[in-house]
């Protein structure tokens, strides 16, 4: 026996079973490790958990070792990465492998058999007839079409002749749909990490940007902190257009991205503007129903899309998509501004903005309403001192001094409680909205390989409906006249689920015993 | 009417339906099958009617699409729909097959489920959405998820009761696997049994999230005492040890079941061959789409995910076990019952005993 090729060894061992089984494994009790380690946390998270299963003793030295694994960021690590695509390749070559052979079972045309053939096959059944060849050739047609067949027919010297007909030949392809499916997939998942970002970004009411932030950066580096340090505060002054700070720096715009790469800063084509954030509740709760922000791109200066962004409702423009992730209050909330509704007594409304200090005259009166604080979570202490009960714009209020002449008074008025609107007079002033201290969280994405990801899961459901409800089966119904009536053999075959053929086949067979025999 | 009221009324109807199955069992008397099914055909109904109403609640809380109401939203509520899955499953089988044996096993679990409602002390309560749950997805992704979790737990049913019925010897390798599982099961189960009880000696409400964080396990295993977890352990090694010895008498009450093994494993097959596809399809496929449309990313390797991956896993390996190896009977039935514990730890596991490590998914 001639050696085998390194090439042919190469090819076996991936060819093989056992190699699937031991992938199997090894992917699987990994993941089960990167699922108790919580991946990309920090430091004294694992240190905790790892104090739970080894103790405090132990617990740096096995978090040293295992982040020198590489089980803190597992999933992304070089190893796992390897271990899935050896998984590829073995399913691959293991397909590869016997694929041709199914592809002919599939395309083989199906041929007539011999009675003897049919007697040895399981699922098969004997008459003897008194009816004439045509009738019964006549039922057999018309019971194989009613389960589906279209019977081809052959005739043979002797006066035999057979009708036959196969169904579903195509789904024994369903096994390699799957297989090829879940390669599919892992393509389009390299195809995202290799040309798509993950980035994020917290836009304030009223700014515009065209940076993201890199969720997937490396930024264990010390050396590059300064760089980074001295790219942010070129790109604070320049008002987050990273154009304009390359401009600043005396830099080329080309340049200028590369290092904005490499410190995990994601440039953009266009600008992004939040207009608008807004969080609606259940009833008088602080459990947010749903939030979502106005946002507008911005090209060449121009405005081109403006759409509201909610959680599960994206906007995608140029292959990035923005997601609603997540929103927050500003550390410095003095430049915002009071969005108040003005209900003058005569009944007429109108729209005032002031920022904190402003005041402006109620129409028809000679009140005027001057703009003192605001408090985005307004409740009051035991003591009626009013507090600020939570770090999220939950109950924003403002406090008015109002003014007629001699008499002065001040007052909450609140948001969410338009019963607190309502002045003495009859007038009424509504807070609508405090707009530029709150800003909107977003996830900032670009995967051009989502949809090969998408293509690859619906044929992986088309692939695995083939395979399992799905079987490949053969009918074939024999007449042989003889001097009284005639022979009747039928046979089949199905690749599954043996036990709703053979109903199937029941039924067949009773086109033939009803015309009694 | 209140949904809870027919919830109880469902869990009575199993409860006892589990008992007249056993007695079925003991008896064979057609009349007691008979009343069997009829009690389990009532808790389907009053379950049925239950889960309407439930979602009706809901549809009228929320103020959202019908579609978005739909009750599935906590781990009370998909309990519930798992078990209506489980018993319509069931009900298939018994008619198919003609054969109440299974129910005597399949009510169990039913009731366990249940039981693990009301001992867990989980929330009942309906709960708004939060926004990342308003989506057409969450309707397919939950309700596909728990059909085919249905299908595998019925695998595991038909899969043990095989281990149980054809394994003789104590010494034999799917003997040890049978038994030790079931004697870790009942431990866990009796150790948050013991939680339960100081959680509610400690007058605390149920659905407060402090049992997850402040009590389970606290009282056996991860005791502050260090004389409690070493009796914990030791306890936990004598049940195993005790269901080791004396796994023969189950063997005994299944064989009276008069079911043939190989019936068993063709029903484990086939629950694997429709739970698989539904699995793939709406645990993993749409649950991807879903996470891509709230938040961006189609997989994130959460342990969620990654414990959903592993039984996908599992149940690949089952079907390529049985087809490229001929791997059948115990080999293959331990296999369904490890697909069913990854099930489990998936369901479960990862929000009890992996949120207790970490800070996510306390519900
Ligand atoms: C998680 C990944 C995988 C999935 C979901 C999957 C799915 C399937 C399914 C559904 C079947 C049909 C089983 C049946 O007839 O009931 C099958 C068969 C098969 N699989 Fe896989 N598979 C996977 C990985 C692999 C790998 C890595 C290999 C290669 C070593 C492999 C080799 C095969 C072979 C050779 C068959 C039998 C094909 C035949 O009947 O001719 N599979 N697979």
């Amino acid at each position: 026996m001639a050696s085998k090729s390194f090439s042919d060894k190469v090819w076996s061992f991936f060819a093989s079973i056992k190699l699937a089984v031991v992938l199997f494994a090894l992917i699987g009790l990994t993941s089960i490790v990167g699922t108790i380690i919580e991946q990309q946390a920090p430091y004294r998270t694992n240190i905790e958990v790892l104090t739970h299963f080894v103790g405090a003793g132990l617990a740096p030295s096995a978090y040293k070792a295992l982040h020198a694994l590489g089980f803190m960021n597992m999933y992304r690590s070089w190893w796992f990465l390897t271990l899935l695509m050896l998984f590829a390749v073995n399913l691959l070559v293991c397909s590869t492998e016997r694929f041709p052979g199914i592809w002919r079972t599939m395309r083989a045309p199906m041929r007539p058999l011999s009675a003897d053939a049919m007697i040895k096959m399981s699922i098969r059944k004997e008459f003897r007839l008194h009816d004439s060849p045509a009738a019964l050739e006549k039922k057999a047609v018309s019971g194989m079409k009613s389960l589906g067949f279209r019977a081809a027919r052959h005739e043979e010297e002797g006066g035999a002749f057979e009708l036959y007909a196969q169904k579903h030949a195509w789904s024994r392809s369903g096994v390699y749909v799957t297989h090829f499916s879940i390669l599919v997939i892992l393509i389009g998942a390299l195809l995202g990490i290799f040309l798509g970002f993950q980035g994020m970004l917290n836009l304030p009411e009223g700014y515009s940007t065209n940076i993201a932030f890199s969720r997937s950066a490396d930024l264990s580096d010390p050396s590059q902190d300064s760089l980074r340090a001295s790219l942010m505060s070129g790109l604070d002054a320049a008002g987050g257009n990273f154009r304009l700070a390359a401009q600043a720096a005396g830099e080329d715009v080309a340049a200028f991205k590369k290092s904005l790469e490499r410190v995990g800063l994601i440039p953009l084509d266009f600008h992004v503007l939040c207009q608008q954030f807004e969080v609606r509740y259940y009833g008088t709760s602080d459990m947010p129903r749903s939030y979502r922000s106005l946002l507008t791109v911005i090209k060449g200066g121009r405005p081109v899309l403006s759409q509201w962004v909610r959680v599960n409702h994206p906007l995608t423009y140029d292959g990035v998509t923005f997601y609603q992730s997540s929103y927050g209050l500003m550390d410095d909330l003095s430049n915002g501004t009071a969005v108040l509704t003005v209900k003058s007594p005569g009944g007429q409304t109108g729209t005032q903005r002031l920022k904190i200090g402003q005041s402006f005259l109620i129409p028809g009166t000679k009140e005027t309403v001057k703009l003192v604080e605001f408090n985005p979570a307004l409740a009051f202490d035991d003591s009626g001192r009013p507090i600020t009960y939570s770090r999220m714009m939950t109950n924003p209020a403002v406090r008015v001094e109002i003014k007629d002449g001699k008499m002065a008074a001040s007052k909450w008025i609140l948001q969410r409680y338009p019963e607190t609107w309502n002045l003495p007079d009859g007038s009424s002033v509504g807070l609508k909205d405090f707009w530029g201290v709150e800003y909107t969280g977003l996830e900032v994405r670009k995967d051009p390989g989502v949809w090969v990801v998408y293509l690859g899961c619906i044929t992986l459901s088309l692939g695995l409906f083939m395979a399992f409800f799905l079987s490949h089966k053969k009918i074939w119904v024999r007449i042989e006249p003889g001097r009284k009536g005639a022979r009747l053999l039928i046979a089949g075959t199905s690749s599954k689920n043996k036990q709703a053929f053979e109903r199937d086949m029941e039924k067949l067979y009773r086109e033939f015993e009803k015309g009694g025999g | 009417m209140e949904s809870s009221f027919f919830f109880g009324l469902s869990t009575m109807a199993y409860m006892l339906a589990m008992v007249v199955y056993i007695v079925h069992i003991a008896f064979r008397k057609k009349a007691i099958g008979v009343s069997a099914t009829g009690l389990t055909v009532f808790g389907f109904a009053a379950q049925t009617l239950a889960l309407g109403l439930r979602w009706h609640e809901f549809y009228q809380l929320s103020g959202m699409g019908i579609l978005r109401s739909i009750p599935l939203t906590n781990l009370y509520e998909s309990l519930i729909f798992f078990v209506w899955c489980l018993i319509l499953g069931y009900l298939i089988v018994e008619f198919r097959y003609k054969n109440r044996s299974f129910g005597a096993f399949v009510t169990p679990v039913a009731g366990i489920a249940l039981l693990f409602i009301s001992l867990s002390g989980m929330s009942t309560q309906i709960e708004p959405l939060v926004p990342a749950l308003q989506s057409n997805w969450l309707l397919a992704h939950v309700t596909l998820s728990f059909i085919s979790y249905s299908a595998f737990a019925l695998a595991f049913s038909t899969g043990l009761m095989y281990l149980v019925a054809t394994t003789e010897k104590k010494t034999e390798g799917s003997y040890i696997f049978w038994t030790v599982s079931l004697g870790i099961f009942v431990s866990v189960l009796l150790a948050m049994g013991l939680d339960f009880v100081r959680f509610r000696g400690a007058g605390l409400a149920p659905g407060s999230g402090a049992f997850i964080r402040d009590f389970l396990f606290k009282s056996s295993f991860e005791s502050g005492s260090g004389a409690v977890r070493l009796i914990s352990y030791i306890a936990a090694v004598a049940i195993v040890f005790l269901t080791w010895r004396y796994g023969t008498a189950l063997k005994r009450v299944i064989e009276s079941f008069k079911l043939q093994p190989a019936v068993l494993d063709e029903v484990t097959y086939k629950s694997i061959a429709i739970g698989f596809p539904i699995f793939t399809l709406g645990a993993l496929v749409f649950g991807a789409i879903w996470a891509n449309q709230a938040w961006g990313v189609y997989w994130s390797w959460d342990p969620k995910e990654t414990w959903s991956l592993i039984t996908w896993f599992i149940y690949a390996f089952y079907l390529h076990a049985r087809f490229l190896r001929g791997w059948r009977g115990r080999k293959i039935s331990m296999v369904a019952v490890m697909g069913f514990v990854a099930v489990v730890f998936t369901y479960l596991g990862v929000n009890l005993l992996l949120s207790g490590l970490h800070s996510y998914g306390s519900q």
